[in-house]
């Protein structure tokens, strides 16, 4: 018996909202997006947790030059408090070392993070996950009973012939999703009515921003990029409503 | 301590298993704690204790028992067996404190000691598991 199974629900009792920020391939800004959104909703006021479940590629510490934190252990792990987000990530455990894990054992890992990290109090729990829709997905599914989507998308035929096949996985599954973010946007056409095709809400684009980069590591520049104003102006206010 | 977290999620599964099979009381529970997380058993027992006495009528006569157990591995490239014994001199505080909070970080530091790969099962003793739950019900 696997008492681990057991307990998390009680660890996300006051969790209001588990956002997964999936998408079908690797490179199109999932966790840029997961990152920069969950920054965003703190901005707006919300508590906010943000969770890395990349455990095979983890970025977020990257992104959020989160690198020199660790978690305090105290009846359970307590994430570090990063820019206002309660931030966790394997990482901390891993440092600069590559994970070689299987399914199974990610699957462990998974429910071993769930088990003994106390969040707290959140609005918003933001998980960056592992590309596709393979085990750590179904994972999560089993779970976090509370999981909603949220899918990132780019106008790449190669894209989004694994965004469409992601979608109408979660849509078999019945699986609640808040809907799709077209990325690296660079030209007038959209993703927009492949996807409203399927009955998937269109939460909004982002533009291609070429300033990105050099904002890396630092949350408050991040903030002011592009990229972040457009989630700030057309993303974060559909995802508080959903 | 996080042997705190793990005990409560021992004491959940004690009562949605009392739960499950109408039992009035819960006499035994038994406690696996594999080698590789490493868990300091006296807190955790400590920790159950406490949090056992959220249900005093439950668990009002429980018996607790932990049982050691040894970890094993087996090399996915060369099919060697190996003991946790083997790996744990060669590892540093920080190492051994990593994989006590997620054994599964294993991967990041041990590897077979012939072939040296890092892509090796845990075959067992990975970390707290239940075997059983044992109580009396009314009829």
């Amino acid at each position: 018996m696997d008492p681990r199974v057991n307990i998390i629900d009680k660890r996300l009792e006051k969790v209001k909202k588990v956002v997964a920020v999936s998408g079908g391939k690797g490179g199109i800004g999932k966790s840029t997006f997961a990152a920069i959104l969950a920054l965003t909703l703190s901005k707006r006021g919300h508590n906010v947790g943000l969770l890395d479940l990349d455990f095979w590629g983890p970025s977020a510490h990257v992104i959020l030059g989160a690198e020199k934190v660790l978690p305090e252990e105290k009846e359970g792990i307590i994430p570090p408090d990063i820019h206002n987000l309660k931030f966790m990530t394997i990482m901390y455990y891993t440092a600069d070392k590559a994970l070689t894990i299987r399914k199974a054992a990610f699957e462990n890992a998974v429910l071993e993070l769930l088990s003994v990290v106390q969040w707290g109090a959140l609005d918003y729990l933001i998980m960056d996950m592992p590309p596709g829709i393979g085990d750590p997905t179904l994972d999560v599914i089993r779970l976090m009973k509370k999981v909603r989507f949220c899918v990132i998308a780019a106008q790449s035929q190669v894209v989004m012939e694994t965004v469409i096949k992601t979608l109408n996985t979660l849509i078999e599954l019945k699986i609640s999703i808040t809907g799709v973010v077209q990325n690296m946007k660079m030209n007038e056409r959209s993703v927009r009515e492949q996807i409203e095709r399927l009955h998937v809400p269109f939460l909004g684009e982002i533009e291609f921003d070429a300033g990105l980069e050099e904002a890396m590591g630092n949350p408050d520049d991040l903030l002011q990029t592009g990229f972040a104003k457009a989630i700030d102006r057309s993303i974060a206010g559909k995802l508080e409503n959903f | 301590m996080h042997e705190w977290a793990l005990a409560e999620a021992v004491v959940v599964t004690a009562i949605k298993t009392a739960k499950e099979h109408s039992f009035r009381e819960v006499t035994d529970i038994e406690i696996q704690l594999g080698q590789l997380q490493q868990i300091d058993k006296d807190v955790f027992a400590f920790a159950v204790e406490k949090a056992l006495k959220s249900q005093r009528l439950l668990f009002k006569e429980t018996k607790v028992h932990f049982h050691d157990e040894e970890a094993v591995f087996q090399c996915r490239n060369c099919g060697r067996e190996w003991t946790f014994e083997d790996n744990k001199k060669k590892l540093s505080t920080t190492e051994s404190e990593a994989i006590h909070f997620v054994p599964e970080v294993a991967h990041a530091y041990m590897g077979c000691p012939d072939c040296q790969s890092t892509d090796f099962e845990i075959l067992k003793g990975r970390g707290v598991s239940v075997s059983s739950i044992t109580g009396e019900r009314d009829d």
